[in-house]
């Protein structure tokens, strides 16, 4: 098998290979959620995964600190934590040390994912004290530490505040804080600035790549907007109806898409250029579970697409320098295209 | 504490009117109360002579104002049956109904939290509709019956709490609890259904949401984030149907005084009603009315307590 993204050497903090997310009750074997996905992030690295809703890149990062909803599970495959710790075998108990602790995470809406009922304050100590055993005292210092890193004001009286007396972005920056208190190796940021409006989502960013330079933390970021992925990513998996359909570096994608969604998700990024015209999407829907056929799971929306799209599955390939896709399309041009530049 | 204020206002305002409508309650019906209570062959010497006690005879205004005045200094008058002031009346007779509601009331908690949390952690399987139907049961059951059936069982049968005998609880307090449990519980079993059903709904409500998983994927145990997450957010509409329901469960602990043969308010109401013995029950009926206010404000209280997000608005 030509598993073209994973370049998958011992050290990697995270190596996914060759995941299978299934439905727990499936009528035959078509109803798997995610398809053979493989993916690696190195450390210090910041990947990004870009897709819209419903290609599965949420239930991606769920399944890797094993919080998937109850009706899936994982069907195959294999995750790793820093080579030697096999998430997708452990306990709830076992997995349990990593969450917080080692993986972090970040979800999109700020506001229902922060409990009412709790102190800011409680939300974050409660962590440092569960991880790293810190005294009450303790975690309430670094707490105020924590908070004044993500660039909040006043961090003492925020403490005893409920995160709706915060707005938006104070409330992301809050879960953040969360997120980095026990120095985790990875993040993973699921659409972490969706809910905010344009100018707070720069500043979120930004206070992410602050966090990445000061502690070298590694992202794992999902997104439906390609303009995020690109700020912020070094490599980008695309994913569609529940596979990679195209991974490289931004560049590689933004000069060469090789897959034709790739190439509708980036002529609908808005940009200055564009504003006056109508934004572009891509026409149809992600098909469902039990819409998707034997060929191509793009064939129904695809310019492109052939009689051969409709019956054969197309395979992940590797062109050159990592840039893989899934399409016969490519199949046929990306050599060329390449071997051109 | 603008809020406090109003709240308070507000409170003061209701507990008027309340004094208000049960002045009028008792002056609009039809007859007069002197001629109802002496029966239609008493003289007019004798009416005179029991309008002249009652107030009766002088200006509405006048009697209310007086009333009032009276209420606020917490003087009923005197009892027409009892010739005993009706404020001693009733604190000779409190503690009983008191203890019966406090005693239902922590059964109520006691019991209804566990069991709706088991309902809800055990959501589709056995010992979830176990629960379920027992509540169906619960509500289903009037209580009066239920407290006959209890009596029946564990009374007369087992033996194990004398009936139909009150012991204070100044002569000996664990008398005193023995002979409210089968009463307490009879009252609560209701209420304990209606717990177990808000708090199993609310529960797995607050179990979808988003900061559950937040919860989970800080690498909490399931216990800290059902216990220190969830439960206190699911707790809210519980809280506000325990108080609601306070006032359903005075009325029925009337009822079930008179089950139990105990000398509480209820059994005092009763006699008073049928004595006619109008200052009393004007008494009696300020007091429930005024119990009822004030818990309501009481679970008010919590709830913001509970939901920094009220009280904070
Ligand atoms: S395989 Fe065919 S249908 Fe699928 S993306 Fe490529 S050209 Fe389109």
């Amino acid at each position: 098998m030509r598993e073209a993204a994973a370049i998958a050497t011992e050290a990697s903090l995270l190596d996914i290979r060759n995941l299978q997310i299934r439905l727990r009750r499936t009528r035959g074997a078509g109803l798997s959620v995610l398809d053979g996905v493989s993916l690696t992030v190195e450390r210090g690295e910041t990947i990004g995964i870009v897709g819209e809703s419903g290609c599965g890149k949420s239930v991606l990062s769920l399944s890797i600190l094993g919080l998937l909803p109850s009706a899936m599970r994982i069907g195959g495959g294999e995750i790793w934590y820093e080579g030697r710790h096999p998430l997708h075998t452990m306990t709830d108990r076992d997995i349990r040390a990593f969450r917080g602790k080692e993986i972090a995470m970040i979800f999109q809406d700020p506001m229902s994912s922060l409990n009412h009922g709790l102190t800011i304050g409680y939300q974050i100590t409660e962590t440092l004290r569960l991880h790293l055993g810190y005294s009450r005292k303790e975690a309430r210092e670094r707490a105020v530490w924590l908070l004044r890193k993500v660039g909040l004001p006043r961090p003492e009286s925020l403490l005893r505040e409920y995160p709706h007396q915060l707005s938006g972005g104070m409330r992301q920056r809050v879960m953040i804080a969360i997120a980095v208190s026990c120095n985790p190796g990875l993040l993973i940021a699921d659409e972490p600035t969706t809910a905010l409006d344009v100018t707070i989502q720069a500043q979120i960013l930004d206070l992410m790549r602050q966090i990445r330079e000061e502690d070298g933390t590694s992202i794992l970021l999902i997104s439906h907007d390609f303009g995020v992925i690109a700020d912020m990513c070094d490599r980008v998996l695309v994913m569609y109806a529940g596979q990679i359909v195209e991974s490289g570096t931004v560049d590689d994608l933004f000069e060469r898409p090789l897959h034709p969604y790739t190439a509708g998700l980036l002529r609908s990024i808005p940009t200055p250029a564009k504003k006056n015209s109508p934004l572009y999407s891509i026409e149809g829907h992600v098909p469902a579970l039990h819409e998707r056929g034997a060929g191509c799971r793009f064939a129904s929306r695809c310019a492109h697409a052939t009689e051969r799209c409709r019956t054969e599955q197309p395979e992940l390939v590797a062109y050159r320098g990592g840039h893989a896709a899934r399409c016969f399309l490519a199949e046929a041009e990306g050599g060329n295209r390449h071997a051109a530049v | 504490m603008n809020y406090y204020a109003r709240r308070l206002l507000t409170l003061l305002l209701t507990v008027l009117f309340v004094l208000l409508l049960t002045f009028a309650a008792f002056r609009i019906i039809p007859g007069n109360p002197a001629l109802v209570i002496l029966g239609t062959e008493a003289t007019d010497a004798q009416i005179a002579l029991l309008e002249e006690k009652l107030g009766t005879d002088r200006p509405l205004a006048e009697q209310f104002a007086d009333w009032l005045v009276a209420a606020f200094r917490l003087d009923f008058g005197e009892s027409l049956r009892f010739s005993e002031p009706v404020t001693h009346l009733i604190a000779g007779r409190l503690p009983v109904t008191v203890s019966l509601a406090v005693m239902s009331l922590v059964l109520t908690i006691a019991v209804g939290i566990p069991l709706g949390i088991i309902a809800s952690r055990a959501r589709g399987k056995a010992a979830d509709m176990l629960v379920t139907i027992g509540t169906q049961l619960g509500l289903a059951v009037p209580s009066f019956w239920m407290g006959i059936m209890l009596i029946l069982a564990f009374g007369l049968t087992l033996k194990w709490f004398a009936v139909s005998t009150f012991t204070p609880w100044s002569e000996n307090p664990w008398l005193a609890v023995k002979s409210l449990v089968l009463p307490s519980a009879a009252l609560a079993v209701p209420q304990i259904a209606i717990v177990v059903r808000y708090l199993r709904t609310s529960m797995l409500e607050q179990l979808g949401l988003d900061y559950v998983r937040t919860a989970r994927s800080k690498g909490l145990r399931e216990s800290t984030v059902l216990y220190k997450h969830v439960l206190k957010n699911a707790l809210l509409p519980v809280i506000t149907i325990i108080g609601i329901n306070f006032g359903e469960l005075l009325a029925g602990s009337l009822v079930i005084e008179q089950v139990f043969t105990l000398p509480g308010i209820g059994s005092l109401l009763i006699t008073a009603i049928g004595n006619r013995d109008y200052p009393l029950v004007q008494g009696l009926v300020v007091l429930i009315a005024f119990t009822v206010i004030a818990i309501n404000f009481v679970v008010d209280l919590s709830y913001r307590w509970l939901d920094p997000k009220i009280r904070l608005q």
